[in-house]
């Protein structure tokens, strides 16, 4: 038994990896599905202020992510994106990371199109600017100073749906999707606590612990935490094909492998420990 | 003077700055509005810097056959590819340009990121022991939040995701909160510093 145990608690790398990769692989394979119901979260919070918002209202929608974190945060936009299209709110979008931008124009054209909403007047992508949290104090003054034109060069006054836009304040929720800095913090601050616009948004899951601070204070109106804040919001949209529900299983069995290999690293810790070995 | 100017300047934009925060009025606010602007613009060129940075990096590589010298010209050739993808036909949807961001970037920047479980599970299983009471807390915790942020949680036990948001809202948002709270402070006095020049690192010095 103790030398079972031994070896247990000396198992190769390589097999962890295999087990974690299988763990992944199969329910993709075999397309297991788990039921994700949706209890009191921050993301039903998020969900219930957007369904509260009436038609045609403005919402700015800020990528900040880049390709590493897309699998957790493309299905949130898209989720967001077809819940405020549904809802006939006009949708503005930029980028506080290079790549966010044309992360949001895959999102919201794919979206819209599937809804049949209309570029420049349903939404629009201004694209990318640098400067982050001072960029945001720059949007609380004017908007056309920091994107005098869109992603694809359209000039601020061609575009119908910026014309009731001047500053930040004209928008009536800022979503931001945020993989790191800049993100969350840069528009909780600038945009919600200097400006008064409410925020919310969604994060990596390993990220989401640091912003429930923000929920807590009224600060940020919801929170979409890693791929289960996703899926909660595709369930809560009606979204039956989401990429986040069909990940929900290979995260839960990565997840319980991921346990069991714990266990059997504390079970053989404390079988050597009993021994005398290793403190 | 050398010292006395870059200190003069930090001090009067640091203290334009502040001003327009309290006093959002002219002239204060034309001021604050344009170091707003020369901010961006600064943060802008600094790409042309990062960039050139790059390419001098990894031509000395080759040049000097450094270390893994054989990754420098795939690097150099994709950053080329991109870039004159980029210049030529624009970044806007359905050209080169975002055809390889969509079908190559995206795709291996996930595949990089994926990684992290594998390294996550192995560091797990090696170095995640419940040798103390503190550290016996912290996994459980771990284990309590690990099954909530999942469906088979719920599956398991439909309260799990109850104690999960519980752990998140109250004693994690405790930690968070004396965390950020620190850090705004010590933000806060690091700028104090700077403005008023008695903190000069920045300049280059060893002060």
């Amino acid at each position: 038994m103790a030398s079972i145990l031994k070896k247990l608690g000396n198992t190769d790398r390589r097999i962890i990896f295999i087990l974690i990769a299988l763990s992944v692989i199969l329910p993709i394979i075999f397309k297991i599905t788990f039921p994700n119901p949706v209890g009191a979260e921050p993301s039903r919070d998020m969900f219930e202020y957007i369904d509260a918002m009436p038609s045609g209202s403005d919402v700015l929608m800020s990528f900040d992510y880049g390709p590493s974190t897309m699998p957790e945060l493309q299905p949130m936009a898209i989720a967001i994106a077809t819940h405020l299209l549904r809802k006939d709110i006009n949708v503005v979008c930029m980028a506080l990371w290079p790549e966010g931008a044309s992360l949001a124009q895959e999102v919201m054209s794919g979206v819209a199109d599937s809804l049949g909403r209309t570029q420049y007047e349903d939404w629009c992508n201004l694209g990318y600017k640098t400067g982050a949290g001072i960029m945001i104090v720059r949007l609380g003054s004017s908007m056309k100073a920091v994107f005098p034109a869109d992603r694809d060069n359209l000039p601020w006054e061609e575009i119908p749906m910026l014309a009731q836009i001047s500053d930040l304040t004209s928008f009536d929720l800022v979503i931001t999707l945020s993989a790191g800095d800049p993100g969350v913090p840069a528009w909780v601050m600038m945009a919600g606590d200097r400006f008064g616009v409410p925020v919310g948004g969604g994060c990596t899951a390993v990220s989401a612990p640091q912003f429930y601070t923000y929920l807590q204070t009224g600060q940020m109106v919801g929170l979409l935490g890693g791929l289960k804040g996703a899926a909660d919001y595709e369930t809560l949209v009606g979204i039956k094909d989401g990429t986040a529900i069909e990940g929900m299983a290979p995260q839960s069995v990565a997840h319980l492998v991921i346990m069991l290999f714990i266990v059997i690293g504390n079970v053989a810790y404390f079988s050597e420990k009993k021994k005398g070995g290793r403190r | 003077m050398r010292l006395v100017i870059p200190l003069a300047i930090t001090f009067v934009t640091g203290m334009i700055m502040v001003l327009h925060f309290f006093v959002p009025h002219q002239p204060i606010k034309l001021l604050g509005d344009n170091l707003q602007d020369w901010f961006m613009i600064v943060t802008a060129a600094s790409i042309f810097l990062g960039a050139l940075n790059l390419m001098h990096v990894h031509f000395r590589k080759i040049k000097l056959k450094l270390k893994n010298w054989k990754y420098s010209p795939v690097t150099l050739t994709g950053f080329m590819v991109m870039f004159i993808a980029g210049l030529i036909y624009g970044v806007t949807e359905a050209k080169p340009f975002d055809f390889m961001f969509m079908n190559m970037v995206a795709p291996m920047g996930s595949t990089m990121f994926s990684l992290l479980a594998f390294f996550v599970a192995s560091a797990a299983f090696r170095a995640f022991r419940a040798s103390n009471w503190r550290a016996t807390l912290l996994l459980t915790s771990a284990f309590i939040v690990m099954l909530g942020q999942v469906p088979i949680g719920a599956m398991i036990w439909d309260k799990i995701p109850l104690a999960k948001v519980w752990l998140m809202t109250f004693p994690n948002t405790a930690g968070q909160r004396a965390v950020m709270i620190g850090a705004a402070m010590g933000v806060v006095s690091t700028s104090l510093r700077m403005i008023f020049g008695i903190e000069r690192s920045y300049l280059g010095g060893t002060d």
